[in-house]
């Protein structure tokens, strides 16, 4: 069986159209990503990273290149991606229950079977009893996690993370990631993370790809192998590669801090 | 979850609720009675002049001969006017509001004559709109309907474009078409909107209901003052203004 690539950018470009003339923000982007895989990408602020994302996404429009969904060419917005967007966004008129099938709404694909997945996701990441609540009773972490729950309802082949965790404070954060990181696990759902913090990078992601300043291209990419039994974000944290990466990928940013 | 059976501190919690209800509640009540009371002996002292500010006991007599006076059917005719005129401002204004959203185009192009209009004096138009749609009822719904519909317009269509990107962008991210996102994000979040730009609107249609009244009716509250107030002394300041409307009548 080969390895599947579930995710593939050929030349990725894209190109604003300004009143004061034209900003190109992303060049060349090339990578792919397997079937399983937790991909971050880091890079200095302004790089582009979330406008990458969104082109993934098929929100925004790329300017060249080409960008392969299970080897299929894909230009607009695919029912096999999941987008998670920094704020969570959960609309406060719905319940939870009404907010997490909000997707499965939107995508005509309200049915018992699909409920019932729903359901099980609620139950398993203990937010079943919340269902007939609303959105401002709960807390911040909570509320992320409902949010993921909404995207996974549509059963997306791969997920895309936009800083989905940094409008939450530090300890949250850290909790959230560890249960986001166990439920992607769990369901075996092929992540690509835009994040600003080399530390999440390391601690959730199997690889991390370093983008440039603007025009943003792929600078390297990192492979992160811990020797660790039952990898999570937490016990990563601990490990003495994780200081390493870090010390690695701090200079590949600060690098381009510098030449600013 | 939660306990069937509330605790102490939840009992106390919801008893302290309804106190601050009730006591709100009383505090209006009070209000109003005691302005009635502080009217009705100020009136009687002769303090100030129940010829110009009327007396509460003797509204209170007006009212009683209701049958006699015709002041019910008046009544009737301005509710009937504000409800039609504040209705169909309201579903206009909603249908345009929709539409001024949906296309960017039509909303750009549409703002300078959304401004225009909603400065000018619509009061001013009153015989104008009584040579257009002629003189009687449907002419002053026209006047309560120019005076509430830009505003309404100009309302929702703020609280629509305000609506958070973020929600929006995240129904995109499930491909929402442009109706889903109006009707399962634009509108249920502008709920609010509505509700404000409605309370707003009730008053303006009685503005305009009245002022329409002011210029061409037959029947209705207005008229009933006038008639009224041209019975007692003050007739002088009023009688300029019966002199508008006869000849406004007689030009139409």
């Amino acid at each position: 069986m080969k390895v599947e690539e579930v995710l593939k950018l050929k030349n990725v470009g894209k190109t604003y159209q300004a009143k004061n003339g034209e900003i190109e923000a992303l060049k060349d982007i090339n990578f792919s990503v397997k079937k399983g895989e937790f991909v971050s990408i880091i890079g200095p602020s302004g790089c582009g990273k979330s406008t990458l994302l969104s082109i993934i996404a098929g929100l925004e429009k790329k300017s060249n290149g080409k960008i392969y969904i299970d080897e299929i060419e894909t230009n607009s917005v695919s029912s096999k991606i999941g987008y998670m967007l920094q704020k969570d966004s959960l609309l406060e008129w719905r319940t939870i229950y009404n907010n997490v099938i909000f997707g499965l709404e939107i995508t005509h694909k309200k049915n018992k079977e699909n409920e019932e997945y729903v359901k099980s996701l609620l139950k398993k990441y203990n937010l079943y009893d919340f269902k007939d609540k609303y959105p401002t009773q709960l807390s911040g972490g909570m509320r992320q996690r409902v949010a993921l729950i909404r995207t996974l309802a549509i059963r997306p082949e791969i997920l895309l993370l936009d800083e989905a965790f940094s409008a939450l404070d530090y300890q949250t954060r850290i909790m959230v990631t560890r249960d986001i990181y166990d439920i992607l696990r769990n369901e075996n759902i092929t992540t690509v993370m835009v994040t600003h913090d080399i530390s999440e990078a390391i601690s959730m992601s199997d690889r991390v790809i370093v983008l440039s300043a603007r025009p943003a291209t792929v600078k390297n990419i990192y492979k992160m192998e811990f020797e660790i039994e039952n990898r999570n974000p937490m016990n990563v944290r601990k490990s003495i590669k994780f200081n390493k990466y870090f010390d690695s990928l701090w200079k590949e940013l600060d690098v381009d801090a510098k030449e600013k | 979850m939660q306990k069937k059976n509330n605790s102490i501190e939840r009992k106390q919690y919801l008893k302290r609720k309804t106190i601050t209800k009730v006591s709100i509640f009383l505090t209006q009540i009070t209000i109003v009675i005691l302005f009635i009371a502080l009217w009705e002996i100020l009136a009687n002292k002769g303090i100030i002049d129940s010829f110009i500010t009327s007396q509460p006991s003797r509204m209170l007599k007006t009212f009683m001969n209701l049958s006699q006076n015709g002041l019910l059917k008046h009544l009737g005719v301005t509710c009937y006017e504000t409800i039609v005129g504040f209705l169909s401002g309201a579903i206009l204004g909603v249908i345009i509001a929709i539409i001024l959203w949906w296309s960017k185009f039509l909303s750009k192009v549409a703002e300078p004559f959304l401004v225009v209009l909603n400065s000018l004096p619509k009061i001013a138009l009153g015989p104008v709109i009584i040579i257009w749609v002629g003189a009687g009822t449907s002419a002053i719904i026209v006047m309560a309907l120019a005076i509430s519909l830009i505003v309404t317009i100009l309302e929702i269509l703020n609280g629509f474009l305000n609506t958070e990107e973020e929600k929006i962008k995240m129904a995109r991210t499930f491909n929402a078409s442009k109706f889903q996102i109006l009707t399962k994000i634009v509108i249920p979040a502008n709920i609010s909107t509505f509700i404000n730009s409605l309370k707003v609107n009730i008053g303006l249609s009685l503005v305009g209901v009245i002022s329409g009244e002011f210029l061409v009716s037959k029947a209705g509250l207005r008229i009933f003052n006038s008639i009224w107030r041209a019975s007692i002394p003050t007739r002088l300041s009023y009688g300029k203004r019966c002199n508008t409307f006869i000849s406004c009548s007689n030009y139409v």
